[in-house]
């Protein structure tokens, strides 16, 4: 599905990946872990077409198409969605209004008419159930005064109603109680099936426990210095990441 | 010798002085009004217009409007099919209407009434007997003798809206003042004079309008007396949607007694050259004003809100909300001041002025300006200009939503804190309309 290959970026002017090669298939959920600074959140804003970022080098392929030719809004269009580190607030749009908006301009996009009010109404009952959100949430101002936890669920939220078949989630744990996190990986894993494939991004072992990752890839100093399967995470979480920075300098 | 810059200004004021005599030859020369006209155009005549070198004119200069040769009387009546001017009602609400056609009356278009209250006309208020003690009280009585642009009003004042609600009573339906020029005259300077008194426990709202319904050069120099007394409520809409030829100076005066409220929506979307003067002035305690504006503007539209509000009673509050959105080459200019008398104790007084700027070319010039002379009161003001958040755009864009929709919707957000005071349901609406066919988009949901 997606395919990044020898991906060189900077952002003025200072190199943060340097070389990154990541095959994502349908059905499958990778893991990228790094330590912070490590260029782990400029990929996916990469993938999601920030334009704060340059590509020097490289490319990155969406089913064959190069994502460097489409804006951000045309790359959703595509499939892609980035659940965001750090949500943004917008103070004044409901989080109704604004899926509403985002789930017609993604019919639009198709050439599909907006999706009727019913239907919609029934889809946004289903998934706020599946996350646990209160209808009460759904009608208060995007983001604006939400805690870290209830803006996570409200990323995952979107992705639930937008069903896309590339999800990055960027640090979705950090800002999670437990019980918070358990309801968001069940979300998660719910959402997945067959042709849709995720990227867990994070820096700790924890989320892995509950979305359980079929590669995971250990992001060093812009490069991707190890990839395995889930064992590395554990690996990682009982050696930290100092022996991957001693791998790095070592140049394997 | 005046300079051969000015030379259009010199020409234009000299046709305002000597049309004078042929403004009053129908009208009364021995009442208090004629007096008050008199001594208005003698201030006018030294004054002259406002000049760019005066501070509250620093940033908008009438220099360019005022080379045109305006018809100061239209020349023969306009009549306007109800069907062409339909849309500027607010049609889905039961309204009293006051409407003009280039400054002369409508009875056609209008809705007025004398039961239980007063909505009629300022001509019929200045010149029947049973109008004269309310007169005499009120009238030139609320605004400044010393503003040139205001005496210059004063020394033409003849028309324009009168409203009185008496005492204890609520206006039961909204009050739309729509001032239309019809485009027959070549060009037209455009005078009305308003005066509302909303006496003790009352309440209104008002709607105010000017609007051309045919491209030409229009200048309204408008000015609108308001008397609020203790205890009631005035709920006043301004909807400055013009076409690009026309220019709008308006002032507006405000006294509150005690335990008043007096709430002021503006809203500019549209014309060449908007001036508001918005003043308060407290004359007991407990009062509450509230001063909000959304401007929204492109092409080379400019748009100057200048505030006064004066704190000369304790315990008031004033808020001031006012945020601009400007593309293209479109100027703003907020200056704001908030005069705060040494027995104003406990006041709170507050002012925020955001602006974004939507092009390079856009420019906004805001000023706060707080004289504070007691020394237990809070105040606090705000003003930022920014463009819109490069971070919240791509989040929105990563939803799928284009750029030019994001925008808007980012826009919207920025305005709506403004919009969601408006207290009409149905006007709320077609400024969300106005908005959002202003910035181009559909956005398929009322904020």
């Amino acid at each position: 599905m997606l395919t990044i290959e020898n991906l060189h970026a900077e952002v003025n002017g200072k190199a943060i990946l340097k070389g990154i090669d990541l095959d994502v298939k349908a059905g499958e959920v990778h893991a990228i872990m790094g330590p912070n600074g490590s260029g782990k959140s400029t990929l996916s804003s990469l993938i999601a077409g920030n334009e704060d970022y340059e590509i020097t080098k490289g490319e990155m392929l969406l089913r064959g198409k190069n994502l460097s030719e489409l804006d951000a809004e045309q790359r959703a269009h595509e499939g892609i969605f980035l659940s965001f580190q750090y949500p943004v607030e917008i103070p004044g749009v409901s989080v109704t209004n604004f899926i509403k908006t985002a789930i017609n301009a993604n019919r639009k996009a198709k050439g599909i008419e907006d999706m009727p009010a019913s239907e919609l109404l029934k889809k946004i009952r289903e998934k706020a159930k599946l996350l646990d959100i209160d209808s009460k949430f759904l009608s208060r101002s995007l983001n604006e005064g939400f805690s870290g936890g209830e803006k996570k669920r409200n990323e995952i939220f979107q992705m639930a109603m937008l069903e896309p078949s590339l999800s990055i989630l960027d640090e979705t744990d950090s800002g999670l109680d437990i019980d918070a996190l358990k309801i968001v990986a069940n979300g998660v894993n719910k959402l997945k099936n067959k042709d849709n494939a995720t990227i867990v991004i994070t820096h700790y072992q924890r989320l892995l426990d509950h979305i359980v990752p079929d590669f995971v890839h250990v992001l060093f100093d812009g490069k991707i210095v190890k990839s395995g399967t889930k064992e590395l995470a554990h690996e990682l979480e009982a050696k930290g990441y100092d022996w991957i920075k001693e791998l790095a300098s070592h140049g394997i | 010798m005046t300079g051969s810059k000015n030379w259009h200004l010199m020409e234009f004021k000299e046709k305002l002085l000597s049309s004078h005599l042929a403004f009053e030859e129908d009208l009364n020369l021995n009442d208090s009004v004629h007096q008050a006209r008199a001594t208005a155009l003698k201030i006018f005549e030294d004054k002259g217009f406002p000049s760019k070198k005066e501070e509250a004119w620093k940033y908008t200069s009438l220099e360019a409007l005022l080379k045109k040769d305006y018809a100061l009387f239209p020349k023969s009546e306009s009549s306007i099919e109800v069907n062409d001017v339909k849309k500027y009602f607010l049609y889905d609400t039961d309204t009293y209407k006051i409407i003009f056609i280039d400054g002369v009356y409508s009875p056609f278009l209008s809705n007025t009434t004398h039961d239980g209250l007063d909505v009629c006309l300022m001509s019929a208020a200045l010149t029947k007997p049973k109008y004269k003690d309310l007169i005499d009280r009120y009238f030139n009585k609320i605004a400044p003798e010393d503003d040139s642009m205001t005496a210059l009003n004063t020394s033409y004042a003849k028309e324009g809206a009168y409203i009185y609600i008496p005492k204890s009573v609520v206006a039961e339906k909204p009050i739309e003042i729509i001032h239309f020029s019809s485009g027959n005259e070549q060009a037209l300077w455009l005078q009305p004079r308003n005066l509302i008194v909303v006496d003790e426990n009352a309440q209104v709202q008002i709607i105010e309008r000017h609007q051309s319904l045919k491209e030409h050069p229009v200048v309204t120099n408008c000015v609108t007396e308001i008397y609020v007394h203790q205890n009631a409520f005035l709920d006043y809409y301004k909807l400055q949607n013009d076409l690009p030829s026309a220019s709008l100076i308006d002032s507006t005066f405000i006294v509150q007694e005690k335990n008043s409220h007096a709430s002021m929506h503006t809203f500019s979307l549209g014309g060449k050259l908007i001036r508001n003067n918005l003043c308060y002035f407290h004359k007991g305690e407990h009062i509450m004003s509230t001063l909000k504006g959304v401007t929204i503007l492109h092409e080379k539209q400019h748009v100057d809100h200048a505030t006064l509000v004066h704190h000369a009673q304790p315990n008031c509050e004033s808020h001031q909300d006012y945020k601009g959105i400007f593309a293209e080459r479109s100027e703003g200019v907020f200056n704001g001041q908030i005069l705060v008398d040494k027995i104003a104790q406990k006041t709170n007084a507050f002012q925020q002025n955001n602006n974004i700027l939507l092009d390079d070319k856009a420019t906004v010039n805001t000023k706060p300006q707080l004289e504070i002379f007691a020394d237990d009161v809070k105040c606090s003001h705000g003003c930022t200009i920014g463009q819109l958040d490069e971070e919240a755009l791509f989040y929105l864009r990563s939803r799928g939503i284009p750029k030019k929709e994001a925008k808007a919707l980012m826009t919207y957000a920025f305005a709506n804190n403004v919009l969601e005071s408006v207290q009409l349901p149905s006007l709320k609406k077609r400024i969300n309309g106005q908005i959002a066919k202003k910035l181009g988009v559909n956005l398929g949901f009322e904020l």
